[in-house]
């Protein structure tokens, strides 16, 4: 196990990139804690995978240098970094029996037999398939064959990390509940540095203690599930996560009142923002309150979804969705406002914290 | 569901059959019509049983013909499958390189038959041929027309030339296929070079090396054209392959009789060696 720290890292798959839109991944200035259980989440095409590959060494980053323990390790090959990989769609060796599939990575790093058998076993236990161990890995189900790579991840204990991308997309709900507690587990019991790379919010809030979001190949929020939900720092993040996502509207500031058109909100405190910039005011639809008090708004449609009820209404123009208990009452002149503390205010995109 | 039974639809394969017979049967059955018959001249013609048969299978004349065809298809598919698989192993997989490397071995495959004997015929005269006269320059001993070696070696140099991009083309296919995960997976496995060969690129390439070997295999046992033009099956009869010997039997001394009987035993040996090969390789392909 170590400490990985990514240190200005850049990249490119051009060969000239100039500028900035070039870069998959723009300046990640970075620092894995040593056993610590992190969530990479971000849409498709954000720069998780290149992250990834780059500190597994499969990727050579263009610019920057990546530390393990404070070891220069950038120009080190995948094996001498030793880091077990698991990638989203299964990786088996077809002519191997199941146990020889997870003893590989072992045997291949020259380990005593007597000791390739009991890794192999507990991991075969772990993912359920033991009674599959002496049979062909070519004959198995989809999420059977993921199992097995997972397992070839899990199975040597001397990595230095052990990073999984989306390795749960092709396994079924309840298996895939079932795999995520037991990394957990597995985390908690041997202290494994585990990076999972994921695009499912719910995912990355369930395995991991620290959650890293990236958008467009930069890190815009790095931080515990609650800090993403309530203070998100950069307005992706109050889009992506949360469903639905953040309400975010376009407003004047005017020391610590906002204008939205020809409404005025309050807010908690004023804050300092230059001239010129684009300012957006964040309000989570968990914290948008619809009563008899506040602003006028006019209501376009009522989903129930089961144990509440997302109201999309709209202020000034501007589109906005709350949540309402699901026996709330929405009254016939209906009224919003928003709950202090979930109030944010973002310029050009990124939080700014409000003064007192 | 009640199932329509009506036998008039059988005049509906009547043209299938029609065709078929003329293109397949009624020539099969001339050749089979002769080898059980003998005739003085004159287009009379009388029973002779399987004596034809017995005749072939016994001369000494087939018996080498055969071990000749044997040894050389199992010489070239020695040397072109390997050499196949480590050509494809080591062509580029992307850039301007694939393109250049595609054309420059799919062009072997564009050459007919007797352009390819004519061209080694000529590169390897001592006379006048580039690879003749060199070899003679360099002290070396080399005339196919007089040297069965020779003669071997040319036929077989000449067939890896010309049939080696085939087994290229089929593995370069199967290794094209075989996502980068495997790569990357192979990479933090830790496995060798080898290991990545044996276990990742190997199994993948299986399928396609089955038709290489099965299709090599058949055209090469029915070689004619080439050899014939380069050595005309000589010198003596060291490069007399089976149908080379064929030819010779029924339109150079125009013995129909044994020349029909071979012509057939040619064909099931053929089928049965094709049927050997296609039943081991899929009982192989299950089995595991």
């Amino acid at each position: 196990m170590a400490k990985i720290d990514l240190s200005h890292i850049k990249h490119s798959y051009l060969p000239y990139p100039s500028r900035d839109e070039d870069f998959a991944l723009k300046e990640v200035d970075h620092s894995w804690e040593d056993g610590g259980a992190y969530a990479l989440l971000g849409p498709s095409g954000c720069g998780k995978t290149t992250l990834l590959n780059i500190i597994s060494g499969l990727l050579n980053p263009s610019h920057g240098s990546i530390l393990f323990d404070g070891h220069d390790v950038t120009h080190l090959s995948t094996q001498e970094r030793n880091i077990a990989q698991v990638f989203q769609f299964p990786v088996i060796y077809d002519t191997m029996t199941v146990y020889d599939n997870l003893a590989f990575p072992l045997r291949n790093r020259g380990v005593p037999e007597a000791d390739v058998d009991r890794s192999v076993r507990t991991i075969l236990e772990m993912i359920d398939l033991s009674d599959w161990a002496k049979r062909k890995a070519r004959r198995l189900t989809a999420d059977q064959k993921q199992k097995i790579s997972l397992g070839r991840g899990l199975v040597r204990s001397d990595v230095n990390a052990i990073l999984f991308d989306e390795p749960l997309t092709v396994i079924d709900p309840h298996m895939k509940w079932l795999l995520r507690s037991q990394l957990k587990q597995l985390h908690r019991q041997f202290g494994y540095t585990m990076v999972y790379v994921t695009h499912d919010q719910t995912e990355a809030l369930t395995f991991a203690d620290t959650v890293v979001v990236m958008y467009e190949g930069e890190i815009v929020q790095i931080g515990k599930p609650d800090e993403l939900f309530e203070r998100p720092s950069h307005t992706f993040v109050g889009y992506f996560i949360g469903s639905p996502g953040m309400n975010v509207m376009p407003i004047e500031l005017d020391g610590a009142n906002a204008r939205i058109g020809s409404a005025t909100v309050a807010l908690p405190g004023g804050a300092n923002v230059g001239a010129g910039k684009t300012i957006e005011l964040g309000v989570r639809p968990e914290y948008v309150r619809i009563g008899r008090e506040g602003l006028p708004v006019a209501i376009r449609k009522v989903e129930d979804i089961g144990r509440h009820k997302i109201v999309r209404a709209e202020l000034e123009g501007v589109e906005l969705a709350a949540i309402v208990g699901e026996n709330e009452d929405i009254p016939a002149d209906p009224r919003i406002r928003f709950e202090p503390k979930g109030i944010n205010l973002y310029a050009d995109s990124w939080r700014v914290e409000l003064g007192a | 569901m009640e199932k329509t039974w009506n036998n008039k639809a059988w005049f509906l394969v009547l043209p299938v059959l029609l065709l078929v017979g003329f293109s397949a049967v009624i020539p099969l059955m001339t050749v089979v019509n002769y080898s059980v018959q003998d005739t003085f001249g004159n287009n009379v013609f009388f029973w002779s049983g399987l004596t034809w048969f017995e005749q072939v299978l016994h001369s000494r004349r087939f018996h080498e013909a055969l071990l000749r065809n044997l040894a050389f298809s199992f010489t070239i598919l020695a040397i072109q499958i390997p050499l196949g698989i480590f050509i494809a192993l080591n062509m580029p997989r992307k850039g301007i390189g694939v393109p250049i490397c595609l054309v420059l071995m799919a062009l072997p495959l564009l050459i007919p038959w007797n352009v390819v004997g004519t061209i080694w015929q000529v590169f390897g005269r001592v006379d006048i041929g580039l690879l003749g006269r060199t070899l003679a320059a360099m002290g070396i001993n080399y005339n196919y027309a007089t040297d069965p070696v020779a003669a071997w070696v040319t036929v077989i140099v000449m067939d890896v030339w010309h049939w080696t991009s085939l087994v290229v083309l089929l593995c370069y296919a199967g290794l094209v296929s075989i996502p980068d995960a495997y790569y990357q997976a192979a990479k933090i496995d830790g496995a060798s070079r080898w290991s990545v060969f044996r276990y990742i690129q190997l199994p993948k390439m299986h399928r396609v090396l089955l038709i290489a070997v099965l299709l090599r295999f058949m055209d090469s046992f029915m070689i004619y054209t080439e050899p014939f033009v380069v050595t005309g099956g000589g010198p003596g009869s060291t490069t007399t392959f089976l149908s080379i010997d064929l030819v010779k039997m029924a339109i150079g001394q125009f013995d129909l009789g044994p020349a029909a009987a071979m012509s057939i035993i040619y064909f099931l040996i053929i089928l049965l060696l094709s049927w050997v090969f296609y039943t081991v390789m899929t009982n192989y392909d299950s089995g595991r």
